[in-house]
């Protein structure tokens, strides 16, 4: 089974191509290019490097979110429109459970962490455990929002040995180094980013699984509304029927 | 990077193109830049109108919901398969940034995957196109008043894809005026089809706002200004306690608005002695302003083009127009297209 897997939900850009168990191809940059500008130029380098007939692709995995909003909407627009090019579906890969993946095999609780800016982050809290006679990633904590606080504070309820990862957890290093009461490492910039290699394994599985959806239905998983639901779940009705008016709560027009 | 050359093609052209600089999902199959074989819109306007206008972040994620179904829409209702298409033409910019990546995103994803030509396109040059439509015989030199929610150009289209702006709105675009003065007399958004239709009840003569004029150049256009003389009226008024008539303001301000962009439009013409004048963009499917401005080039013995309604709102169609012509003229673009929200008349990037 060919698996093109994408992922561009936060500062990096990844595409990866896998062919049963072999890599065929991975492409990761971490660059202030904008995501546009980047993500299909790395699979068209990837496609004539290891002459890929786009034709012969089964499914396309892709970092479903969370993740930066612009990031997550061109990888899904870009897999959505090869999706329905190829008449391939897609596989909606969980961005924190696709970073975990980058720890394969780890016995120690893995944090992934990002930075969601208004001071929490998108994280979840995952292991590894053996199912069926092979190693699966476990949920210990699905994938949320919270403040880097709270997930600390998780961690060392669970009293387990840690890994963190993402780019949260290099912008919340000192909050994590204070705070945590466990032993805890940093994983190295092998694998402490996105890499579409592990959303591209996830996919493999989800086909397996039964797991996909076709590319028109697909839509990312943001975990967070737009500034403006947000407001205008916190308004009352009044406020509410001034916003239609084009009053912004407790602002002017 | 945009290259041209020009070439005229023997064989049909078809052109898929893609739309998603505002808050309109929309793509269309055009063929030879003048027939449309399908033009599907999804118009998000329920959903802003909570909001009392266009939320840019709720309007990119309902593009990304819905742009794979008004393609493949677009394709069926045009009977054309994917392999039939000759190149893949999408807006990238002006517009908000997040919700022209979804269709530039998409629509580049598509021409990579069947290896076919991409042409990104301005969405205002797609407005002016969508006058190519329903007026077979329409050939540039012409005069284009564009008159839209974000955007109030007066342009002279010298040939296909080749453009020069005369004037332009120092502030407020015109539809921008219509929605801002729509919410102060309470009628609410979208402003344009609502004063258009209370104006009809309305006395256009009944209050005397003013007609801007822009010193250096006579072809700008400044609408802040009228639009802060309703607001002084309106609180004048309340302060006085004088009742006001919503549709005298309406009528009133929209008459002002009418006149000034005839006025400019009539200025341009005989200045340049353009025989053809086309208007454009949202706001040309305002009543007053078409009847103003097909009666004005009447008594000039000029003639007047406008497209239908549906080919004023935000449409695909008028993109793959524009697109056709610019994919004739050999502009294509690479796998790194990126939205342009800026971007400029005329400009190639």
């Amino acid at each position: 089974m060919k698996v093109l897997a994408l992922d561009s939900s936060g500062l990096v850009a990844s595409v990866a191509l896998t062919d049963g168990d072999v890599l065929v191809a991975e492409y990761t940059t971490d660059y202030k290019k904008t995501h546009s500008q980047t993500l299909l130029p790395m699979l068209d380098e990837i496609r004539r490097m290891v002459e890929l007939d786009l034709k012969t692709i089964d499914v396309i995995g892709v970092a479903a979110g969370p993740g930066s909003f612009t990031g997550l909407r061109i990888g899904s627009a870009t897999a959505k429109g090869l999706g329905l090019a190829l008449g391939v579906p897609l596989a909606a890969i969980p961005t924190m459970d696709a970073l975990a993946c980058n720890l394969y095999g780890c016995e120690k609780l893995i944090c992934p962490m990002m930075d969601a800016r208004r001071e929490q982050v998108y994280t979840g809290l995952y292991s590894f455990e053996r199912q069926d006679g092979s190693l699966a990633l476990h949920r210990i904590l699905p994938q949320c929002t919270m403040s880097a606080v709270e997930v600390i504070e998780k961690v060392n309820q669970l009293g387990r040995e840690v890994i963190f990862l993402g780019d949260g957890a290099a912008a919340y290093r000192t909050v994590i180094e204070t705070r945590i009461c466990v032993p805890c490492s940093f994983a190295p910039a092998s694998c402490n980013r996105q890499r579409a290699a592990s959303v591209a394994v996830l996919a493999a599985q989800y086909a397996v699984q039964g797991k996909l959806v076709e590319a028109a239905a697909f839509a990312p998983e943001y975990l967070r509304l737009s500034q403006a639901e947000r407001s205008r779940m916190n308004a009352s009705d009044e406020e509410q029927e001034r916003m239609k008016a084009g009053v912004k709560p407790g602002g002017r027009t | 990077m945009a290259q041209e050359s020009a070439k005229w093609p023997q064989e049909d052209v078809l052109i898929l193109a893609i739309e998603t600089s505002c808050d309109e999902t929309a793509a269309a199959v055009v063929k030879n830049g003048r027939e449309v074989l399908s033009n599907i819109i999804y118009s998000q306007i329920d959903l802003h109108t909570l909001y009392g206008g266009v939320v840019p972040e709720i309007a990119s994620r309902k593009h990304i919901e819905k742009i794979n179904q008004v393609i493949e829409k677009a394709l069926t209702d045009a009977k054309v398969t994917l392999e039939q298409i000759t190149a893949v033409a999408v807006t990238y910019g002006p517009g908000l940034v997040g919700a022209l990546l979804v269709g530039v995103s998409a629509a580049k994803a598509i021409a990579f995957a069947l290896d076919k030509p991409l042409v990104g396109v301005h969405h205002i040059e797609g407005h002016i196109c969508a006058n190519y439509i329903e007026n077979k015989e329409l050939e540039p030199p012409f005069l284009c008043l564009v008159v839209s929610g974000g955007h109030s150009h007066l342009v002279m289209v010298l040939d296909y894809g080749r453009y020069e702006i005369l004037g332009r709105t120092r502030d407020d675009a015109a539809g921008e005026a219509f929605d801002k003065v729509a919410r102060a007399i309470g009628l609410g958004y979208p402003g344009g089809p609502k004063i258009d239709s209370v104006s009809g009840q309305g006395d256009p003569e009944a209050i005397a706002f003013p007609r801007a004029k822009v010193g250096d150049n006579v072809y700008d256009f400044s609408f802040s200004g009228l639009k802060s003389a309703v607001l002084n009226y309106l609180n004048g008024c309340r302060m006085k306690g004088i009742p006001v008539s919503q549709a005298d303001v309406a009528a009133s301000f929209q008459k002002a608005v009418v006149d000034v962009l005839t006025e400019h439009s009539m200025h341009a013409l005989e200045e340049r002695g353009v025989r053809k004048f086309a208007i454009a963009g949202g706001v040309a499917s305002n009543g007053h302003l078409r009847r103003a401005l097909e009666e004005a080039c009447r008594k000039r013995n000029v003639a007047f083009y406008r497209p239908s309604p549906i080919l004023c709102t935000d449409n695909a169609a008028m993109i793959g127009a524009a697109g056709y012509y610019e994919y004739c003229k050999g502009v294509r673009h690479g796998w790194d297209l990126n939205a342009v929200p800026g971007l400029k008349l005329g400009e190639r990037i």
